[in-house]
């Protein structure tokens, strides 16, 4: 199926767990160092580097582009290091995480609540994914290097949805199925 | 007495950086072939054929595999008769991290306090194990090692009347609960014996042992292949989808321990488990 962001609270909660995706449009990377500022600086009163309203937020910092090419490999890192800053960001309108791995109950219960899906994206497969990638460009956080928040144009970027805005969850139903 | 200018250390540290993140070993890429003859489940399947993809494109154009080049992990056997000149021995490791980290586009992954965390932005420091050994030559092995799969790495100061069932019991758990989380297909390096410390560096160097090979101690050999063959039941799968492909190699290497213990380290790695030697 082909989606494009950004992604509405309506087309989110259409996502069903299992269903195979290929994004197209913006999407942001941001990881531990770049949640840690955004929601510290929120509750300073400083505004967000980017509205989130609608947006898809990729758990990945790339490895340096080799001249000529717009990203170097950008594989998911594993998403359970942003259990504690998520909630807050999917309240802030974020309707699509991308990582790889478990979330714990209060990402799905925000998931829920508002409307926001997790897609998975294969992890270590930095190379493959980065020919998805068009254009990238550092929109706030310099200074944090790989870790700073990147905004990438992606065409056909592939994932699966693991969990749904209804909290089916893949990690706790498919392992179930082969364990002997 | 032969000296060696440690110049030469730090070229070729730069170079086995470079390429160990950039051309997957042959055993791990041979095994995840041999899973994808095998695996169960569609999805997985189709998993490991992109992750070969995934190799095969970083082979051909010479950039990581992953993005998470990882910590640099270097194992330095040096000759008891070698004399190192030009410079200080570990400054010269540390400049070829540096050097390979940023002349080969690899990511830098390294903050220079647990708790203040600025990033060094040239991947140094490295983690340096020194041994020394007989004759005049000096044995370097390069591990990046990626974090994802490093923090589900488990160490457990189990007691003697846990014994052997309760070793493994233990690693088949610590499999089961990282889950998801390492990018399964895993390789898993354990250590067994010596104490606090030393079983965790033997777990390491575990990892470095080739996919398929084995203990030369029977009883431990028995143990790698029983351990893999119930890791691979659990059913966690590819990307942890489901699956009969979780683990792709387990390796156990032991020491001598204390009479009141049985000191146990898992140290979890991924289905990018990467390392490459040279001898000077």
């Amino acid at each position: 199926m082909n989606i494009t962001t950004p992604i509405t609270r309506e087309k989110a909660r259409s996502l069903k767990a299992g269903d195979m995706v290929y994004i197209t449009g913006v999407i942001y990377t941001a990881r531990d160092a770049a949640h840690k500022r955004m929601l510290e600086n929120l509750e300073k009163g400083i505004a967000l580097p980017v509205d989130l309203t609608d947006q898809t937020i990729y758990f990945a910092g790339p490895a340096p582009a080799k001249p000529g090419e717009p990203i170097g490999s950008v594989g998911p890192t594993t998403s359970y290091r942003m259990d504690a800053y998520s909630p807050k960001t999917i309240e802030l309108g974020l309707t699509c995480m991308i990582g790889k791995g478990a979330r714990n109950e209060a990402v799905i219960d925000a998931m829920k609540k508002y409307g926001a899906v997790y897609i998975g994206a294969v992890g270590g497969a930095g190379a493959l994914l980065s020919e998805c990638v068009k254009k990238c460009d550092v929109v706030a956080y310099d200074d944090l290097g790989s870790e700073a928040i990147h905004r990438l144009e992606v065409e056909n970027f592939p994932g699966i949805v693991i969990i749904d805005s209804r909290g089916n969850n893949l990690y706790a139903t498919e392992p179930q199925k082969y364990k002997k | 007495m032969r000296e060696i200018d440690v110049s030469i250390i730090t070229d070729k540290i730069k170079e086995l950086c470079i390429n160990a993140n950039c051309v997957l070993n042959e055993d791990v890429y041979n095994a995840i072939n041999e899973a994808n003859k095998n695996e169960a489940s569609p999805i997985g399947r189709n998993i490991l054929s992109q992750l070969m993809e995934n190799a095969d494109l970083a082979k051909s154009k010479f950039k990581p595999i992953c993005q998470d080049t990882g910590m640099a992990v270097i194992f330095m056997e040096i000759g008891q008769d070698v004399h190192f000149t030009g410079g200080d021995l570990t400054d010269a490791i540390n400049e070829g991290v540096r050097r390979g980290y940023t002349e080969g586009y690899l990511r830098k992954s390294v903050v220079s306090d647990p708790l203040i965390r600025v990033n060094t932005k040239d991947n140094t420091p490295a983690v340096i194990h020194y041994d020394i050994v007989k004759g005049d030559r000096v044995h370097i092995e390069v591990a990046p090692k990626g974090f994802g799969s490093e923090n589900m790495s488990r160490i457990y100061m189990l007691k003697p009347s846990d014994g052997v069932e309760g070793v493994k019991a233990a690693i088949l758990d610590c499999i089961e609960k990282a889950g998801p989380n390492p990018c399964p297909p895993m390789v898993i390096g354990v250590g067994i014996g010596g104490n606090f410390e030393l079983c965790a560096k033997l777990a390491k160097k575990a990892l470095l042992r080739p996919i398929g090979s084995h203990s030369h101690k029977e009883h431990i050999r028995k143990m790698e292949e029983e351990l893999l063959e119930k890791a691979n039941m659990l059913g966690i799968g590819p990307q942890g989808l489901g699956g009969s492909t979780t683990v792709l190699g387990l390796n156990i290497e032991t020491y001598a321990t204390h009479i009141a213990g049985l000191p146990l380290a898992v140290n979890v790695s991924c289905h990018v488990t990467r390392h490459g030697e040279c001898t000077v």
